[in-house]
């Protein structure tokens, strides 16, 4: 009978600041994460840091308003078959479900913001948002499985 | 990010190093719209260092774009690695602008 397979997980937190100079240390060190963890190449240099990127200013601007005084938390459990991360800000958060952004739109080809939720989709394998029931934060999950 | 700029004439180029992201996507264009009030008119932007573009940066290139072509000239994108091609092709952006694989090649498309 063949042993069962270890499935231990590795699990990191931050709490930043909403501040967008704080997003490049929180990806860099996701991205070595996936690198210890085994994941593509590709998945390490443009899946993770771009989805993560936009989840964190996401976060940042939209959830938080920029204000310093609010902080954004991330949870990152790291699998051996998946990589899952959790971004937390403390606005009243969205319906991810009915927000759609394609190049199919109108304007796709002149708008200058408008793009982050679709590559988020398109990067990541899972995309979930979860609001709180008091609206006192809103959690964006993302899922990607290793190839 | 960094990146540097080389002007002769009404050429400039841009060489990319790093991350063009929402951190630095301001910086990025204001500095290109600055050339292009100055007479820039064909801007090359090198990706050859570069790693990679979120969608702010992508946004800032979609509207320098834009205002380039206003201004009479055209932006040309050189040097971007697969993974960059990926993320251009994800978006279709790839159909906005000329890509190249050097500078050379998008000098003398002029």
């Amino acid at each position: 009978m063949a042993a069962p397979s270890l499935r231990a997980s590795q699990v990191q937190q931050w709490m930043i600041a909403s501040e967008l100079a704080r997003i490049t240390a929180v990806v860099e060190a996701i991205v070595a994460l996936c690198e210890a963890g085994g994941f593509s190449d590709r998945q390490c240099r443009l899946n993770v840091p771009v989805a993560v990127t936009e989840a964190l200013a996401n976060a940042i601007i939209r959830g938080n308003k920029s204000d310093p005084a609010r902080a954004v938390r991330v949870t990152v459990i790291l699998q051996s078959e998946r990589l899952t991360v959790d971004v937390l800000d403390e606005g009243p958060g969205f319906d991810l479900e009915r927000l759609v952004q394609s190049p199919d739109d109108a304007d796709w080809y002149a708008r200058e913001d408008g793009r982050g939720v679709f590559l988020m989709r398109e990067l990541m394998d899972h995309v979930q948002s979860f609001c709180a029931s008091d609206g006192s934060g809103h959690r964006l999950r993302l899922m990607l499985h290793r190839l | 990010m960094s990146f540097s700029l080389e002007r002769t004439d009404d050429v400039l180029i841009v060489d990319v190093d790093g991350q063009l992201v929402v951190t630095n996507r301001q910086e990025f264009k204001q500095a290109i719209l600055d050339a292009v009030e100055q007479g820039a008119k064909t801007i090359v932007i090198d990706f050859t260092r570069a790693g990679y573009i979120d969608s702010s940066g992508l946004g800032a290139l979609v509207s320098l774009s834009k205002r380039v072509r206003d201004a009479g000239g055209d932006l040309r994108l050189v040097g971007l690695n697969d993974d960059l091609r990926t993320l251009f092709e994800l978006t279709r952006l790839d159909a906005l602008f000329p890509l190249y694989a050097s500078r050379a090649d998008a000098l003398t498309a002029r």
